[in-house]
């Protein structure tokens, strides 16, 4: 227990630079924009004379040198006060903490799908290297890989919900249904089905190969040799040698991924109108309301921090050496 | 054996080798088989697929040349992904050479720059420079490009860290080469094939974000894309499924065009490799 909290604190204190970084970078970019947020709130409202856009950028402390709105924004963000949105006329981070969950939601079940079945396929295709079923299943990830996830997201929607009507077109649940308890987790599971699915279905090619190049390299190592001279059964070395330590870059890959699945799910979610944290950095886009979308940027990229937070621990539990070394550090 | 023989080895890589010398030549031969502008209303609307052989796969929404577009949306497609993936290999190699070499606060530094990159959703960073800058070809590469320069660096990195203990780069300290120099002229070029094997992914991944780009409609919006013309065919994809489909059987094919010839190109290089 004392070595997963030296862990966190450590992880912690190291994502600080990380996020400054971040957010200096998001300032600037903010910067880069024609337009501030006076010009955005005109728009907004109807336009206003000169003397009252004079007094709108002093009040707001637009009319201050940029390194002092950096510090401001700096301060600001460390409250935990992302500004509000033009758009919305919400504070950001309200807005974005109500439209988490159902992305949380969507990428979720789409990496612990993926996961399951992209590594026991993964141990499917490396329990016997070169083998036809090897090579069928190399060549059908590659392929999956190389789908756009949009594009698979629309095909299925033309058979499943188009032509078959099996399953819902978008949305997360069916509005005004008044269904409550079991019945809606299972409309909203309905609703799911699909754009997990698109999801899935091009990760689970990512931990597929994954898994079998890492079965690939464990069978040349001694210690397979070793079991094999033992004389166990082949079930028992696929099983509890080679697959067993293959899985664990599977973990590595899966803080890793974390950042490119949410910006992913972003065009998964316009695709199926989902209400999450890509629909509205895609709305914020269109509304051209851009202090929303660096918010957006800065909270996800603490998303990140904590998903590969809990991707170490975990590490950490499976492989008893990472603590150690840590600890001898 | 010289390396294009090796190449040839991996039947992988001569399937992407054919196919991605198809799509360069359609590519370059658009002008010349669609002289006129792809967006430029042909005939009737929505008309199908194989109904006249003037308009072999049919009209869009707006009456425009299907094929046409789709020929010309090769040669976006192709750009964009070549381009992107060239600047991020670029910056990432430029910045993991320096980090490698110079080491101390400087690697410090711009390895906590490359981790915010990493932390930062890629395609989001890619939807906020566009959309902030302004969408045009070139925006669109380097908003690609500064997503994807992160595994290059870090590969470079690694190399120039192994290459710089070396004994001919202690020789070239003592001739009194400037550390730049050392560091561009004699250290790069050595660490660049492990940076140059990840190229196909980052290719493949460049043709994708530019794809899912326009088709979120924040890509140029005078040039013909797979992207756009899928989200173009959304509108009708009740009526017309096709239009959406045919540009993301062509994106389909482009990436694992250039997956399989990367696989064949990594082959290659870790025959060259095993026998060195």
């Amino acid at each position: 227990m004392q070595r997963a909290g030296r862990l966190i604190v450590r992880r912690l204190i190291g994502s600080i630079p990380v996020l400054l970084i971040v957010l200096v970078g998001t300032f600037f970019l903010l910067e880069l924009a024609s337009g501030d947020a006076v010009d955005a709130y005109l728009v907004s409202t109807g336009g206003g004379d000169a003397a009252l856009v004079e007094a709108l950028r002093t009040n707001w402390g637009l009319d201050q040198s940029p390194i002092t709105r950096l510090g401001l924004y700096l301060w600001n963000v460390i409250h935990l006060n992302f500004g509000y949105s033009v758009l919305l006329n919400r504070p950001i981070l309200a807005v974005v903490l109500e439209r988490l969950p159902n992305t949380l939601l969507l990428m979720g079940s789409a990496v612990a799908l993926s996961f399951g079945i992209g590594s026991l396929l993964g141990i499917v295709a490396g329990s016997k290297p070169g083998s036809a079923r090897d090579k069928l299943l190399s060549v059908g990830s590659l392929a999956l890989y190389a789908v756009p996830s949009f594009w698979l997201g629309l095909v299925l929607v033309v058979v499943f919900s188009v032509q078959l009507r099996w399953l819902p077109l978008a949305g997360i649940e069916t509005l005004a249904s008044g269904k409550v308890g079991l019945d809606r987790a299972g409309d909203i599971l309905r609703h799911l089905v699909l754009p997990v699915g698109a999801l899935a279905l091009l990760y689970l090619a990512l931990y597929l190969r994954l898994m079998r190049a890492g079965m690939v390299e464990v069978w040349r190592q001694d210690f397979v040799l070793a079991a094999r001279a033992k004389g166990l059964s082949r079930r028992r070395i696929v099983w509890r040698h080679v697959a067993r330590n293959a899985l664990l870059p599977l973990i590595t890959m899966l803080g890793l991924q974390s950042a490119t699945m949410l910006g992913g799910s972003v065009v998964i979610e316009s695709v199926f109108s989902i209400p999450g944290l890509g629909r509205l950095a895609q709305e914020a886009v269109s509304g051209r309301d851009t202090p929303l979308l660096m918010g957006i940027i800065v909270i996800s990229a603490v998303l990140v921090i904590l998903t590969n937070l809990i991707v170490d621990l975990a590490y950490a539990a499976l492989d008893p050496r990472v603590g150690a070394t840590e600890a001898q550090a | 054996m010289n390396f294009v023989a090796r190449f040839m080895r991996s039947p992988e890589g001569v399937i992407g080798a054919v196919v991605l010398i198809g799509l360069v030549l359609v590519a370059l031969a658009a002008p010349l088989l669609f002289p006129r502008d792809p967006l430029a209303i042909v005939g009737q609307p929505m008309l199908e697929p194989f109904a006249d052989w003037a308009l072999p796969l049919g009209t869009d929404r707006l009456g425009r040349n299907v094929l046409a577009e789709l020929v010309h949306g090769a040669r976006a497609s192709l750009l964009v992904g070549i381009a992107a993936a060239l600047a991020a290999m670029a910056i990432g190699a430029s910045v993991g050479t320096i980090a490698g070499f110079a080491g101390g606060f400087v690697d410090e530094a711009l390895m906590r720059v490359v981790d915010a990159f990493q932390t930062v959703p890629g395609f989001l960073l890619a939807l906020a420079f566009v959309s902030v800058i302004g969408a045009s070809m070139p925006i669109v590469v380097l908003a690609i490009a500064l997503g994807a320069w992160t595994g290059p660096a870090r590969l470079a990195r690694a190399e120039v860290l192994s290459i710089r203990e070396r004994d001919y780069v202690d020789w070239a300290r003592v001739i009194g080469m400037h550390p730049l120099e050392i560091a561009f002229r004699e250290i790069l070029p050595n660490a660049l094939p492990p940076v140059l094997a990840l190229s196909a992914v980052i290719v493949a991944g460049a043709i994708l974000t530019e794809a899912a780009l326009s088709f979120l409609g924040l890509g140029d919006p005078n040039i013909v894309t797979w992207g756009s013309m899928i989200a173009e065919g959304r509108a009708v994809l009740r009526s017309a499924p096709f239009l959406s489909i045919v540009p993301g059987i062509a994106l389909v094919v482009t990436v694992l065009g250039v997956y399989l010839f990367g696989e064949g190109l990594a082959e290659a290089l870790s025959r060259r490799r095993v026998r060195s």
